[in-house]
């Protein structure tokens, strides 16, 4: 009951967050210093044609009229026609938008399930060579800059070694599977088609591990810093005292506390990672929203940038709604609050 | 089994730290024998949690270090033990009460699933059996309603319900020595009580051998037969209860009974001890007591005196008896 209503609560919240975040990429896009309409119309096109277009898509009207008429059409979820694509930004936002998901998930998976467990052995082992080499990765990690540390993956792993493909989600020979969430790696799971699923690994490997490399880092610095200050706790002393076998002690009694401040950098990373799928999808040329995004950018077509935005902050807060409930089972303390 | 049940003998422990080695228990010998009730008081800091985690092995290494000595408890020797044995020697052997039910109770987990993971590392199997074993330690503690109490987590629960269910895990592997590190002192001193009467009520049911921690000579009074009184590191005096308090012969012992508020004369401060307790990493030679003590000798400052005598012990040069076979100084 407690949990509905704060849910409820929270939905609320998130549709206040969601105007402000209209108004300012609304405003952003507005201001910026081109004209979109010239730029569809085409490099040979004439005044009259221009105008044409710019009436077309109703960017010859006042601001504030463009804005509510903007607002009127996402409350019936309608993003705008892309200028570039011409297609619904809605529509585009589909298409592209399982991928990047697909790449996040992967990413976030991947530096959960492995910078849990990093975290807390470097805990227990304090000052091993295990935890020298933990926090040279939690440094290192963060401080690559994602570009970089992609292009220098696809040099050794994809150029020299030759193991891995260079960019792309699937080889153009390849068919995809039909799509059931659009997210290849899954659809080709649930379709039984294992040779399909092989090679998208193949080829998600080094995005989702750029991607996920600055996550990881976060998360073994969080987990182990707060392994090592719940190991130093009184209860952990009482459960020891009391019999408890060192790997339930560790494993459970301490990691369900020490998660608690992991868990707030998981959702904060997971919105991170969202946004920088711009980069790594640019890089991997991986069809993605981030490279969606990008490529309206550059053509300065912009309700597909604000589309984006949308859905980014959309999905990064519904995240952190998920978050926050999982902390509320985690720690019963927060539950009556 | 013959011998006794927990023995110590020349048990030295010290922290080694940025600052240098703290010599924190300096040679302690003693011997509890089943059935005993052995209080040890002493100030804040004179060792004596140290000593009852050392019991356990429950103080970190590093920066703790053994340095000599031995604890054997059963005929078996604690310092030896792996794995297996140390986890069967915590709860099976020694059930650990300690101070702060605030803090010593898992924030994240309920009562009964606390209880649950002390029951199954001793062995007991199956939700049916878990339930039932934990519904009976509940109750043998006096906490009402129990089957309600094993869903709520310790943040719902009271200081007094806390320690109470602090004292059930520590009675959930069947121990035969309860050892309670100041197991009253977060409590309010209307609580202090009950839990008192709960652990001397729970020793004499279950036949329990105790050892009592407090810096509190009224709570040890109250349900111990035996105290032993450590100062900074060592045991100073050692006697039956009764005996202590009429006849306390160390001067620190005397200065520690002095310093007991009168209830008959309330508004008289009660004496203290002139001087504070000493650094632990730069301990004054020989007795570590001399600097604050009214008997001292010669010999105090030079060489620290032995815990000697029988039934009634005590380690002071003053009291030790000389070669006519009477103490140097009469108490």
């Amino acid at each position: 009951m407690a949990t509905l209503r704060t849910i409820l609560r929270r939905l609320a919240l998130l549709g206040v967050m969601l105007g402000g975040l209209v108004l300012i990429t609304f405003t952003v896009s507005n201001v910026a210093p081109s004209d979109p309409a010239a730029l569809a119309a085409g490099p040979d096109a004439t005044r009259a044609m221009i105008e044409t277009v710019r009436h077309e898509y109703g960017l010859d009207q006042s601001l504030p009229m463009q804005l509510a008429r903007y607002v009127a059409d996402l409350l019936r979820l309608r993003l705008g026609r892309s200028i570039q694509t011409g297609n619904q930004v809605a529509d585009d936002l589909a298409r592209f938008f399982p991928a990047t998901m697909e790449l996040v998930l992967l990413s976030m998976l991947f530096s959960v399930l492995a910078g849990v467990p990093m975290g807390l052995w470097a805990a227990v082992r304090r000052n091993s060579w295990f935890d020298h080499a933990m926090r040279a990765l939690a440094v290192s990690g963060v401080a690559l800059p994602a570009f970089w540390a992609a292009l220098l993956l696809q040099l050794v792993f994809a150029v020299w070694l030759g193991w891995l493909p260079t960019s792309g989600q699937l080889s153009v020979a390849t068919a995809p599977p039909d799509p059931i969430t659009g997210m290849i790696l899954l659809d080709a799971l649930l379709r039984g088609q294992w040779a399909v699923f092989a090679e998208a690994a193949r080829y998600a490997v080094l995005p989702a591990f750029v991607l996920a490399l600055p996550s990881l880092a976060a998360i073994v610095r969080v987990n182990r810093a707060e392994m090592i200050e719940v190991l130093a706790a009184d209860y952990v002393t009482a459960a020891r005292a009391h019999g408890v076998a060192p790997r339930r002690v560790i494993g459970w009694l301490a990691l369900r506390n020490a998660m608690l401040p992991t868990l707030a950098m998981i959702g904060l990373r997971f919105g991170w990672t969202l946004g920088s799928t711009v980069l790594v999808e640019t890089v991997f040329d991986w069809p993605g929203i981030g490279l969606y995004a990008v490529n309206s950018a550059i053509a300065s077509d912009f309700k597909p940038v604000m589309g984006v935005t949308l859905a980014v902050g959309v999905t990064f807060m519904l995240t952190n709604l998920l978050i926050d409930l999982a902390y509320g089972w985690l720690d019963p303390r927060t539950r009556s609050a | 089994m013959s011998g006794p049940l927990l023995e110590i003998t020349g048990f030295r422990l010290a922290f080694d730290g940025y600052e240098g080695r703290a010599q924190v228990l300096n040679g302690i010998d003693l011997r509890v024998e089943q059935g005993e009730t052995v209080g040890i008081v002493g100030e804040t800091g004179c060792g004596k949690s140290v000593l009852a985690r050392s019991i356990l092995r429950l103080n970190p290494t590093p920066p703790a270090r053994v340095l000599t000595g031995g604890i054997r408890f059963a005929g078996q020797d604690v310092l030896a033990m792996d794995g297996p044995a140390l986890m069967a020697l915590r709860g099976a052997g020694i059930g650990m009460v300690f101070q702060d039910p605030q803090t010593y109770l898992n924030p994240v987990f309920t009562i009964g699933s606390q209880l649950a993971d002390v029951l199954r590392a001793h062995g007991l199997r199956g939700r049916a059996a878990i339930r039932a074993r934990s519904l009976e330690l509940l109750e043998a503690v006096r906490l009402p309603e129990p089957a309600a109490l094993l869903r709520r987590y310790p943040h719902e629960l009271s200081g007094g319900m806390r320690q109470r269910v602090l004292i059930a895990q520590a009675l959930a592997g069947s121990p035969r020595l309860l050892l309670a590190d100041e197991p009253t002192t977060a409590l309010d001193v209307t609580i202090q009580g009950q839990v008192l009467a709960l652990v001397a009520d729970l020793v004499a049911r279950f036949g329990l051998t105790l050892v009592l921690i407090s810096h509190d000579l009224g709570v040890i009074g109250a349900i111990c037969r035996r105290v032993v009184v450590m100062y900074a590191g060592s045991i100073v005096e050692d006697a039956p209860a009764e005996e202590l308090f009429a006849h306390p012969r160390h001067p620190y012992t005397r200065g520690l009974l002095a310093a007991v508020p009168d209830l008959e004369r309330p508004t008289q401060m009660p004496a203290g001890i002139p001087g504070s307790i000493p650094s632990l990493r730069d301990p004054p030679g020989g007795c570590r007591f001399h600097p604050r003590c009214d008997l001292t000798m010669d010999i105090c400052r030079r060489e620290a005196p032995r815990l000697s005598g029988t039934g009634h012990r005590t380690a002071c040069h003053a009291l030790a008896p000389n070669q006519d076979g009477y103490a140097q100084v009469r108490p």
